[in-house]
């Protein structure tokens, strides 16, 4: 019933999310299960969050999403994007058992974050294989 | 599932409190986060209509400190009660560790503490896990109502009704004084950290 991940691949974890997302100006990574527990989290050290909060309300939202998705006959709906004044949420599935959780500001741009956080996920896929 | 996270020692366990609607799920997690206030640093989290009635969860995260060097955090969920929103109680089912079953002891509730335990049993089936193996504790609630006249199932008969085969510990209690409350929510733990314990060596 329980599982956990080894103390290598989390420390590789924690350096892609660092080197891949953090260093490009992200808020706040968390990677978190479909149940809602928090399996990485990674900060710039400029806001600090309610993350146990944050990683429950992730995975019912994304939950809610494809279980809507499944509803209307789509596999998924790929992109999950909410957008602030200050700050924007973005939401992408790694596997079937974990997603990754991005919070980031005004000044990074959506298409460069898509584009590293493609990046990110091949990374620690890859880890798995 | 509990998440075990080997670089900090920390265990992530889950904990849901299901029964039928207006049980008093959510204001057993209510009870706890006032009594535990100094203990828990963030706020609940309630996912909740206008009228008061759960639409999605609550969470309420509750740290119990180290068992075996590892860092145990409790996360404790509420699903939605009312009957037409069985698929997003599905959705908070999915990873539990541990059950709290709160039955509403109230004599007209009876059958809808009755379809409640039968969709648990078929929800827990859709994940793969079985109602008798799963950590589970059932709460009789509403009990300070006996005092106030209004008619409420005998304690032979909850159990009669819900627990004749699961035989799982059971516990007559109030969400609003708080009987048994604190009691249920010891056992869940002690009972769900014992299967978990059984698979950490
Ligand atoms: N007298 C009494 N009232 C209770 C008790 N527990 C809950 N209530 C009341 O019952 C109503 C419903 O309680 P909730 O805790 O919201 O019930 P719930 O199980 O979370 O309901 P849903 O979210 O719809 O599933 C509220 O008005 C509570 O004040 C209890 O032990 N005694
Ligand atoms: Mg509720």
């Amino acid at each position: 019933m329980n599982y956990g991940i080894d103390q290598d691949r989390l420390i590789e974890i924690d350096s892609i999310l660092r080197e891949d997302l953090i260093e490009i100006g992200v808020d706040y990574v968390l990677m978190i299960d479909t149940a809602g527990n928090t399996i990485a989290k990674c900060d710039s050290g400029a806001h600090s969050y309610d993350v146990a909060s944050l990683a429950a309300l992730a995975a019912g939202n994304y939950a809610t999403v494809d279980a809507m998705a499944k509803i209307v006959g789509e596999q998924e709906f790929s992109l999950l994007f909410h957008k602030g004044e200050n700050v924007s949420i973005h939401f992408s599935m790694i596997n079937e058992e974990f997603l990754l959780i991005i919070l980031f500001g005004k000044e990074v741009s959506l298409g460069f974050l898509r584009l590293k956080v493609a990046e990110a996920i091949d990374k620690i896929r890859a880890l798995w294989k | 599932m509990a998440f075990i996270n080997m670089r900090t020692n920390e265990v992530q366990v889950k904990i849901v409190y299901y029964g039928p609607g207006r049980g008093g799920k959510t204001s057993n997690l209510e009870y706890i986060n006032k009594k535990f206030r100094e203990r828990i640093k963030t706020e609940m989290v309630s996912i909740k209509t206008h009228g008061d009635r759960t639409l999605f969860f609550d969470f309420l995260p509750f740290d119990i400190g180290k068992i075996k060097g590892y860092d145990i955090k409790i996360q404790m969920y509420t699903v939605p009660g009312q009957v037409k929103y069985n698929a997003t109680r599905k959705l908070v089912l999915k990873g539990v560790d541990g059950l709290v079953f709160v039955a509403d002891a109230m004599a007209e509730r009876r059958r809808h503490n009755l379809l409640s335990l039968k969709q648990l049993q078929e929800n827990l089936a859709e994940y793969k896990k079985s109602i008798f193996k799963i950590p589970l504790i059932l709460q009789y609630n509403k009990m300070d109502l006996k005092d106030r006249g209004v008619p409420l199932l005998s304690l032979e008969t909850l159990e009669q009704d819900l627990n004749s085969k699961l035989k799982a510990p059971s516990y007559p209690a109030s969400a609003i004084t708080g009987e048994n409350v604190v009691v249920t929510l010891k056992k869940i733990i002690s009972v769900t950290m014992a299967a978990i314990q059984r698979e950490l060596k």
